[in-house]
């Protein structure tokens, strides 16, 4: 029937709609909707140890790419995921979701534990998780409002050795106790 | 030739409710429409990202989404409240106001009683609804008239709970009271089926719930494929660690035949099998809707689709998208269902916005729990190639192991995707 019909329009000359139309390649949009289910619409995740991507800057997300891919930072099915995508395509992921707005979280945190924190990241942190971890430093990730467990789950995976601290980071962490990192965690969770 | 008639009507600009096409003026019409208009039937994992997303990509899009109820519970996780790791389904069930409030989806909670593909009109329980285009996410139901003996009580007695909601709670309820050294038959169809790891993971949990509390029963888990179908290793590999004496794991036994009264199955009819709780997963086809709209294709079974757009190949201006559509690669799964609406919703937008359409990718995951602690996972990227989807090669896979990571991601899982489809 649909032969028969664009059969018709062509004879007469009416080139309308149809399925025959040109598919462009998989767009930004396209790509990065496909993580949303996990990442939320946008890249606003409300999964406690899933990253919000909204807002990221775009070389942290192509260098965690590029990472799950080969193997060296650990995760869940991330690995996988980001096998089945060129370099071109991840960078369009990553630039899709750097420019979505920034998703603020509403999460229980320490009072305390985000005063300390507060004290604590400056002379730590700020020079690469700069604006209060609103931004970060070339591949530095932003940090603001992401979920604390995830970056309780994140900060393990760093102490353990599962996830491989930047040099400059491990400088500043290794010194440190449990109750600083936890410290620093709530505050940056608490930024938005 | 009603799709050349209506064809006509619309190029020659006539409205397509002119009158002389069947159907039209016998039940009122409701909501007439004005500017361009979706219709989207179904709010499951489907529907409801497509009905959101299409607002989200173009708000001068009218989008209606039909459903028959006011809330939805996810199969995904429903076995973690068979095994009792979650204590009821409200974590599990969403409603539509905020896809109404956020994204001004007009919600009808009506049940929709066939589709008029000529008319571009949808016909509920409320009145008529016409649509430019619509998109159809109405997932499974079940092929029962292939097992002997089964009748409209058969799911009472022995629930499929392959639709979360009552039939969980009622699995649920009668391992409940079940006395301890009672037998659990399941009964796993042949593929394809909606969820292809679900029956394993049920078995798991089901397996978890006995040693717990029934430690002197067993489950007979009665499985009409040559093998597990999905995560196979990684579900042999937790059985062995944690339910060696729970689980009785048998291959190729299709059951074919239900006897009520025995609360008995048979087994290609000859060996009857006795469970003191019987979980009877029914082989599957497209939902009633999509076989009554005459959107299933030569197997009877199935929808048939354009794998860039989901448009039926049936009927013009019908798109089906979750468990009902043959989506090549992409499995019967809510994340695919999610994803598959994405795709759906970005081309619904550019054909009727005269655009190019673009061209599929996707992505399915998805997470069973072997015990309270412990889960797996699988993974996989799809793209389109000639035509058809397949899955991008090199990427995906299952998880290397069971392990407490994939159980604390897959809790994240679900949180994200059923915020995604509620807010």
């Amino acid at each position: 029937m649909t032969i028969k019909w664009r059969g018709w329009a062509l004879a007469t000359g009416v080139l309308a709609i149809s399925a025959v139309a040109q598919a462009a390649p998989p767009t930004p949009a396209m790509l990065s909707n496909a993580c949303a289910g996990c990442h939320g619409t946008n890249g606003g995740s409300a999964g406690l140890t899933m990253p919000s991507l909204a807002g990221q800057s775009k070389e942290a997300i192509e260098v965690a790419m590029k990472k799950f891919k080969s193997g060296e930072r650990p995760g869940s099915i991330m690995g996988r995921i980001a096998k089945g995508y060129d370099e071109g395509q991840t960078s369009a992921i990553a630039e899709y979701f750097s420019k979505q707005k920034l998703h603020v979280t509403k999460q229980a945190l320490d009072k305390a534990k985000i005063a300390k924190g507060a004290s604590l990241q400056e002379s730590n942190c700020g020079r690469c998780h700069i604006e209060d971890g609103r931004e970060g430093k070339d591949d530095t990730p932003a940090m603001a409002s992401q979920w604390l467990p995830y970056m309780q789950m994140q900060m393990a995976d760093y102490l353990s050795g599962a996830r491989k601290m930047p040099e400059k980071m491990k400088e500043k962490v290794d010194p440190m106790s449990k109750e600083d990192l936890e410290a620093l965690l709530h505050f940056y969770a608490s930024v938005n | 030739m009603t799709l050349d008639r209506r064809s006509f009507l619309k190029l020659v600009g006539a409205g397509v409710g002119a009158a002389g096409l069947p159907l039209i003026g016998r039940a009122a019409e409701m909501m007439p429409k004005s500017g361009k208009r979706v219709v989207v039937v179904g709010g499951g994992y489907g529907g409801t990202i497509a009905a959101k997303y299409i607002r989200m990509m173009d708000s001068s899009i009218e989008v209606v989404l039909i459903e028959r109820g006011d809330h939805f519970v996810s199969c995904p996780f429903s076995n973690l409240y068979i095994g009792g790791i979650l204590k009821d389904l409200s974590s599990l069930t969403i409603t539509y106001d905020k896809l109404a409030s956020n994204h001004g989806v007009k919600v009808v909670q009506a049940e929709v009683t066939g589709i008029n593909a000529a008319a571009h009109t949808v016909m509920t329980s409320k009145g008529d609804i016409k649509y430019d285009r619509l998109v159809v996410s109405p997932g499974i139901d079940f092929r029962t008239e292939e097992y002997a003996g089964y009748n409209a009580s058969t799911a009472e007695l022995m629930p499929h709970s392959w639709k979360a909601g009552p039939q969980t709670l009622l699995l649920r309820k009668q391992l409940e009271q079940m006395k301890n050294g009672g037998n659990v038959v399941m009964s796993i169809p042949l593929g394809p089926f909606r969820c292809p790891p679900g029956p394993y993971e049920r078995t798991s949990m089901i397996a978890m719930y006995l040693q717990k509390h029934k430690p002197k029963s067993k489950i007979i888990v009665l499985d009409a494929n040559p093998d597990i179908v999905s995560k196979g290793k990684l579900f042999k590999q937790g059985w062995a660690k944690y339910y060696k004496d729970v689980i009785d794991y048998r291959p190729a036994k299709k059951v074919t035949a239900v006897d009520n009264n025995k609360m008995s199955v048979l087994v290609e009819g000859i060996e009857e099998i006795h469970g003191d709780v019987i979980n009877l997963i029914p082989s599957q086809r497209a939902a009633d809707l999509a076989v009554k709209s005459g959107l299933v294709g030569e197997d009877k079974k199935w929808c048939p689709i354009n794998m860039g757009t989901f448009e039926s190949t049936i009927h013009k201006d019908i798109h089906v998208i979750g468990d009902s559509s043959i989506a090549g690669a992409m499995p019967k799964s809510g994340y695919s269902a999610n994803s598959e609406a994405k795709v759906c919703a970005t081309n619904v937008v550019a054909l009727m916005n005269n655009r190019d359409i673009v061209e599929l990718s996707g992505i399915n995951t998805c997470y069973s729990f072997i015990t309270e602690k412990e889960a797996v996972s699988v993974a996989a990227v799809y793209k389109l190639d000639n035509g058809k989807i397949v899955g991008v090669k090199g990427a995906g896979g299952v998880s290397p192991d069971l392990s407490t990571t994939e159980a604390i991601y897959a809790h994240s899982w679900v949180k994200n995707i059923l915020t995604e489809m509620s807010t």
